[in-house]
């Protein structure tokens, strides 16, 4: 039986798509570019419940953005949705190696280890001339299914990748959220003894959980670079990460659709205030983070919270 | 066989003997009571069987299974649940989330994809929290639980394994005077119709004397006394060293 939150990002997903045969361009890419940056801060979210904060998602996020470049400027691949798990998968080999060494960490450390690791690969990216240094370089506009798309609705259409696919993601990490996996991540947060003492790995948990927001984090990593059409060292520069940790706060962790919405809103004052007051932009973002932690300390999803007497 | 096996324990912490030649055997559907001062050797005892310590000898058997050494998820997965002194709960849960977490660890491989609030395992946690009368507080956040609820839902916790041996420390510590024989009954109750072992570390004796079939008095690291509640709780030395009665 297909359940509730199934049903209910499918017609997210509908309602955005039509949504977005009206919307102007720009609001286009801001969507497209929220959802890629939201997929990231899922993935941070998803450690949250588990007890952890990495700080340091930019890895992912460059991980899977140049292997999507990568593969479409040198190994010839141009479909988009091929690109787009290749990131992920990317991110994953990236990560994967440190899941267990990070699985026995927590707090400050976890979050340090991560921040280091994220900041290793932004030193290596610079001082890598072969994959443009400091500079980055820039990606040939994808295909889809092969076919090259026309000018007038390649806007579109990455949005519309980009709103099934974090769609998808965003129901497949509810279904996370409500499995047994999910509520034992949650009773891990709570207290780690008691769950290793009824026989779950706690280390093993924090391990899976910082390898699945991987993948999430590489395709949001490809997708950025999609439709930015250039990447550079600066995604995995330590205030990229801070930026997702910034939207999984904002977003808090009872709503995976709060987190794309947290996304947006994000990139929505970055894009106008850096219009406006370029200078101080981040300080409207900082006073607008402590709104919220004052007034909804469980986020914007807390707005939706569905069993009160839970903190999930 | 024995459900428990344990032959010639011994551990020191620099220099401190917190066990010394203990051995000690149980069986199903026992209900051993473990006494002592503080530092007797009752809390490292129950550590070593639940692997938070190894021995420095010494060998312990779960249903003639070696367990010696294994660390506790292990141990627990062989059929080994404990409660504690201070209920390791999940405090921002509800009780019912509570109870399906404890089910979905003892459950083996954890699903990623299988509803933790599936009909199946909300009517499983349910029938637990029948059996501890706790299912009038199934909602509730478990912060906001007085001291007994506590204790019990600990201990129904460590029943959804449906273990072969289960260690009680101190089930009725924290737990008001009115509160602490309910409680006691209450588990007992939950308890029938389980074949677990059970033993409890406990320092009220009234409780000792009312539930335990057997009792096991520690002394110095060293098993002092074994045997039927009355007679041990009568026994000199362990008035002496144990109950603080006079002899």
């Amino acid at each position: 039986m297909i359940r509730h939150p199934v049903w209910l990002g499918l017609a997210a997903i509908v309602a955005l798509l039509l949504a977005g045969l009206a919307a102007p361009r720009w609001l286009l890419s801001l969507g497209t570019l929220s959802a890629a940056s939201g997929l990231v801060s899922l993935g941070v979210v998803l450690m949250m419940r588990g007890g952890v904060v990495s700080f340091g998602q930019g890895l992912v996020f460059a991980a899977g953005g140049y292997a999507a470049a990568l593969l479409a400027n040198k190994a010839g691949v141009s479909d988009a949705l091929l690109l787009l798990l290749a990131g992920g998968a990317s991110a994953v080999l990236v990560a994967a190696p440190f899941a267990p060494l990070l699985g026995r960490y927590r707090g400050i450390f976890f979050a340090m280890l991560t921040l280091a690791l994220s900041m290793v690969l932004y030193g290596l990216l610079v001082k890598w001339d072969a994959l443009g240094g400091s500079d980055g370089f820039n990606m040939r506009r994808p295909t889809v299914f092969g076919a090259p798309l026309p000018e007038g609705w390649w806007a579109y259409i990455l949005y519309a990748i980009a709103v099934v696919l974090a769609g998808s993601m965003a129901i497949a990490a509810r279904l996370y959220f409500d499995s047994a996996r999910g509520l034992v991540s949650l009773a891990m947060r709570d207290n780690e003894l008691r769950v290793e003492y009824l026989g779950a790995s706690v280390q093993r948990m924090v391990a899976w959980n910082f390898v699945i927001a991987a993948f999430i984090g590489g395709v949001g990593g490809s997708l950025a670079i999609m439709a930015l059409g250039h990447i550079e060292p600066n995604f995995s520069y330590w205030t990229t990460s801070g930026e997702f940790v910034f939207v999984a706060i904002l977003a808090g962790s009872h709503s995976v659709g709060a987190v794309f919405a947290a996304s947006f809103i994000l990139e929505l004052v970055r894009s106008f205030s850096s219009s406006y007051f370029p200078n101080t932009w981040q300080l409207a973002l900082g006073v607008f983070l402590l709104i919220v932690i004052r007034f909804l300390p469980g986020g914007l999803g807390s707005l939706l919270r569905r069993t009160p007497k839970t903190r999930p | 066989m024995k459900t428990l096996s344990a032959q010639r324990l011994h551990k020191h912490f620099d220099g401190v003997v917190a066990a010394e030649d203990v051995s000690l055997e149980v069986a199903a559907g026992e209900r051993v009571g473990l006494i002592g001062s503080n530092g007797a050797g009752k809390t490292t005892f129950v550590n070593m069987v639940t692997g938070y310590l190894r021995p420095d000898s010494g060998r312990i058997e779960l249903e003639g299974a070696d367990i010696t050494g294994l660390g506790p998820r292990q141990i627990m997965r062989r059929g080994v649940a404990r409660s504690f002194q201070v209920p390791q709960l999940y405090p921002e849960l509800s009780v019912l989330d509570n109870v399906l977490a404890a089910a979905a660890c003892t459950a083996g491989e954890l699903s990623f994809w299988r509803p933790a609030h599936s009909a199946h395992s909300v009517a499983q946690a349910r029938a637990i929290l029948e059996r501890f009368s706790l299912a009038v507080h199934e909602q509730r956040r478990v912060a906001e639980l007085p001291g007994g609820v506590r204790k019990l839902l600990d201990i129904a916790m460590a029943l959804t394994r449906h273990p072969s041996l289960l260690l009680l420390d101190e089930p009725t510590s924290g737990v008001s005077a009115e509160e602490k024989f309910p409680v006691m009954d209450t588990v007992m109750a939950a308890l029938e119709g389980e074949q677990a072992a059970v033993l409890f570390v406990e320092h009220d004796m009234e409780i000792v004397q009312r539930y335990a079939s057997r009792v096991v008095a520690f002394y110095s690291g060293r098993v002092l006394a074994d045997g039927p509640p009355g007679p041990v709780l009568a026994d000199a030395e362990v008035r002496r060293h144990v109950t603080g009665a006079e002899a």
